[in-house]
């Protein structure tokens, strides 16, 4: 390992450009008149609406009734009268079914209820709470966060991860919440780890976030089974497979999952937005959001409420200083490219980055020249230029045997390439129809 | 507002780009170009420069008449031409490295799809269709110093190179010194081992090549000639510095389009390379070997790499 420091092999150095918003403090964004709440946030089954125009709604009340087990239910996150429900923008792509609620200013709170005593709750008790909350993995994925803390019977748990790398360019909502509330961290790491009946907990964080790796240790201080480890500052250090290696030198094995090793893994912000289901009655209505990149006037860390739309928050930030050529919701190396600022916040919205002409500018693709720089930087060892060409010839065969199932979308290969190919692009959409057809032979 | 762009991620891409890699390969050429010139003359520079146009051009000219985009900018077709030229003995008329350039960029590079798609390094196969057609143009040396060096020399005198007279032809040995500085006969670009390696050192150093094809080859080629060589490690040291070795193993094995790409692969390459050059150089009929030994591996590359495919991260090991 180079340095001493605990890393994986392959991956790529892309600009941090997080010095828009690393030193400023977490604020609450302005809550808007309306709000859009898709009842799909998350990846699984979507919820169906609780409500109908007309009807009155508190902050904190279910709104959304999970359909399923990889679910989770969605909460309104301002006091008002829903106005409608309707298909609406989804940051995902295309349109969701959503319901869009009229704010009536007063922020009334649903009474929270809170347990007298939180240390007698019992793990399935604590999960229920978790899952009541709608909690989901607050990274940018969105899985339901109480299926993860379901493992079946046979899968023996022994290590709970928490994801504080935070290798995604210009994001930093993880970074102020390791810093401002590394308490609520190490609380909601607890909760988990009770769920689980783990009795190791491992905090990973880069090592370019030297106050987070301070601040986290300092709350950590006194925990024995707690430890907070330093990253080395490499992309995609946050992507899940390549954490756990990092940490315990643990593979996740070819198409399986962290629970096949012994593992859950869960980002910082989930942790948090557990401890305030816990300890403070609050469902999943709000999270930290970066807002960045240099077409925004203000970039800032926002506490934002679930179903401001982009422009709303971009507004609070003081607007634009020039036309953006591309807003982004996420970061830049796996981040949704956005069509309008009509679209809302919702439980996986890391950040909106709002980006210039030149920002934002692609370079135009030219010829292979096989330079195998896709093929040294791939954590997962693929070979992404036979993967792609076999994809944009469409040999679903190949492609699959050149493992391209195992691609994990970082992207390490697309920004890398000199021929500025689209590589990962490919990828994707390879995938997209190998489980296509897969899911055919399977109904046949 | 206007138009908000939609592409799918990453949206921020590295600095890298063809161009600026091909003008690292150029730029890591020149110190063994210009060494050639200020030992050779004018007659030197003049085969660099008709080498360079004429691959340039000959990659314009069927681009345009195919009427796909003209990429000479990329300045691949420049370091095709550069590489072409470095292969020719500096006494080398005018239209040899007219005719090689032409070769193999129009046979070699684009009728197999341009850049990317040629199986086999341009430039040398170039040379080894110049070397079965004009043999003796292609093996007419000069020796430096022997040679008042002015381009007006019309006819150069022929002389053996020192691995010729390693090989048994007649004529003295040069020095070690004089064969590492480049005070030897051979091709323009081979001559000097100094000025090759520090454009090696530089293309490493960005990260352009990667060691293992060089390292492999050299190592291999030291090795198998310094034990079945005959005279021991004198042997061994003057095969690596005073023939075409350092520049085929640091500039044409490590050819992106026609080596191998996984790590495990590079090292077959230039293990495979080695071998074949010291079999050559020591039992077959040319004194050099470096090559027909790289043409015979570029033409096994996609074998190897289908064979040294890396293990794909948390995959289980299939048991037999």
């Amino acid at each position: 390992m180079a340095k001493g420091l605990f890393t994986f092999s392959g991956g790529v150095h892309p600009p941090h450009r997080k010095h828009y918003t690393e030193d400023i403090k977490v604020e609450p964004c302005r809550v808007p008149d309306i709000v859009v709440i898709p009842m799909q946030q998350h990846i699984g089954a979507p919820c169906e609406p609780l409500v109908k125009p007309g009807d009155t709604v508190k902050v904190g009340q279910k709104i959304g009734e999970p359909k399923g087990f990889v679910s989770a239910p969605v909460h309104s996150s301002v006091s008002g009268v829903v106005k409608s429900i309707e298909m609406y923008n989804s940051p995902g792509g295309g349109k969701v079914l959503s319901v869009i609620i009229q704010n009536d200013g007063s922020d009334t709170r649903v009474e929270p209820d809170i347990p007298l005593n939180i240390d007698l709750l019992s793990p399935a008790q604590l999960k229920k709470i978790v899952l009541e909350a709608g909690i989901v993995g607050m990274g940018g994925a969105a899985f339901p966060t109480h299926v993860k803390l379901s493992p079946p019977a046979d899968k023996k748990i022994d290590t709970v991860i928490l994801n504080g790398a935070e290798c995604e360019p210009y994001l930093t909502s993880d970074y102020r919440l390791m810093v401002e509330s590394p308490e609520q961290i190490i609380s909601g790491l607890k909760i988990i780890m009770k769920i689980l009946g783990v009795s190791s907990g491992i905090i990973g964080i880069e090592d370019n976030k030297p106050k987070a790796l301070q601040s986290v240790k300092a709350a950590a201080a006194g925990e024995q089974n707690i430890k907070v480890v330093s990253l080395r500052t490499k992309y995609p250090q946050g992507a899940e497979k390549q954490l756990i290696y990092a940490l315990t030198k643990r593979m996740v094995p070819s198409g399986g999952l962290p629970m096949d090793i012994g593992v859950v893994v869960n980002n910082v912000g989930t942790a948090a937005a557990i401890h305030k289901a816990v300890d403070l009655g609050e469902p999943l209505y709000q999270r930290i959001v970066t807002v960045s990149g240099s077409a925004v006037k203000e970039p800032k860390n926002l506490l934002v409420r679930i179903g401001t739309t982009f422009r709303d928050v971009i507004d609070f930030c003081g607007g634009l200083v020039e036309e953006p050529a591309k807003v982004i919701s996420g970061g830049p190396m796996m981040g949704i490219a956005q069509h309008t600022l009509d679209v809302p916040v919702v439980k996986g919205t890391s950040g909106i980055l709002v980006l210039t002409k030149k920002e934002a500018e692609l370079p135009e693709p030219s010829a292979c020249i096989r330079c195998g720089r896709c093929v040294e930087v791939c954590p997962i060892n693929l070979m992404p230029l036979q993967l792609s060409n076999a994809a944009l010839k469409g040999i679903l065969e190949e492609a699959e045997a050149l493992h391209a199932m195992d691609c994990i979308e970082c992207g390490s290969c697309s920004f890398i390439c000199p021929a500025k190919r689209p590589l990962v692009h490919s990828i994707k959409m390879v995938k997209k129809e190998i489980t296509a057809r897969r899911k055919r032979s399977a109904s046949s | 507002m206007s138009m908000l762009t939609v592409t799918s991620a990453p949206h921020i891409r590295s600095k890298d780009s063809v161009s600026r890699i091909m003008l690292d390969v150029v730029l890591a050429l020149l110190p063994a170009g210009i060494f050639s010139v200020y030992l050779y003359g004018t007659r030197a520079l003049l085969t660099i420069i008709l080498g360079v146009a004429s691959a340039v051009l000959t990659e314009a000219l069927i681009q345009k008449l195919t009427k796909k985009p003209v990429t000479i900018y990329d300045l691949s077709a420049v370091v095709t031409g550069l590489l072409l030229a470095y292969n020719l003995p500096p006494s080398a008329p005018w239209w040899l490295p007219v005719i090689g350039s032409a070769i193999a960029i129009a046979l070699v590079k684009h009728v197999f799809g341009g850049l990317g798609n040629n199986f086999m390094n341009p430039a040398l196969a170039a040379r080894a269709i110049l070397l079965a057609a004009w043999p003796v143009q292609m093996t007419s040396w000069i020796i430096p110093n022997t040679e008042s060096i002015s381009s007006a020399t019309a006819d150069a005198v022929s002389s053996a190179t020192p691995l010729a007279i390693l090989k048994g032809a007649e004529g003295v040995l040069p020095s070690l010194k004089d064969a590492i500085i480049g005070n030897i006969g051979g091709t323009i670009g081979e001559v000097s081992a100094v000025a090759l390696l520090l454009g090696a050192a530089y293309l490493l150093y960005r990260k352009v090549i990667t060691w293992h094809i060089p390292a492999a080859y050299i190592t291999t080629t030291f090795v198998l000639v310094t034990l079945l060589g005959g005279r021991g490690l004198e042997t061994g040291i003057y095969h690596i510095f005073a023939g075409g070795l350092i520049l085929g193993a640091f500039y044409m094995a490590t050819d992106y389009s026609s080596s191998p790409i996984t790590v495990k692969g590079k090292l077959i390459m230039g293990i495979g390379c080695g071998i074949l050059t010291a079999v050559i150089r020591l039992y077959g009929g040319y004194p050099e070997g470096v090559s027909y030994s790289i043409l015979l591996m570029n033409v096994a590359a996609p074998l190897i790499d289908k064979y040294t495919m890396p293990r794909v991260f948390g995959e289980v090991k299939q048991h037999a």
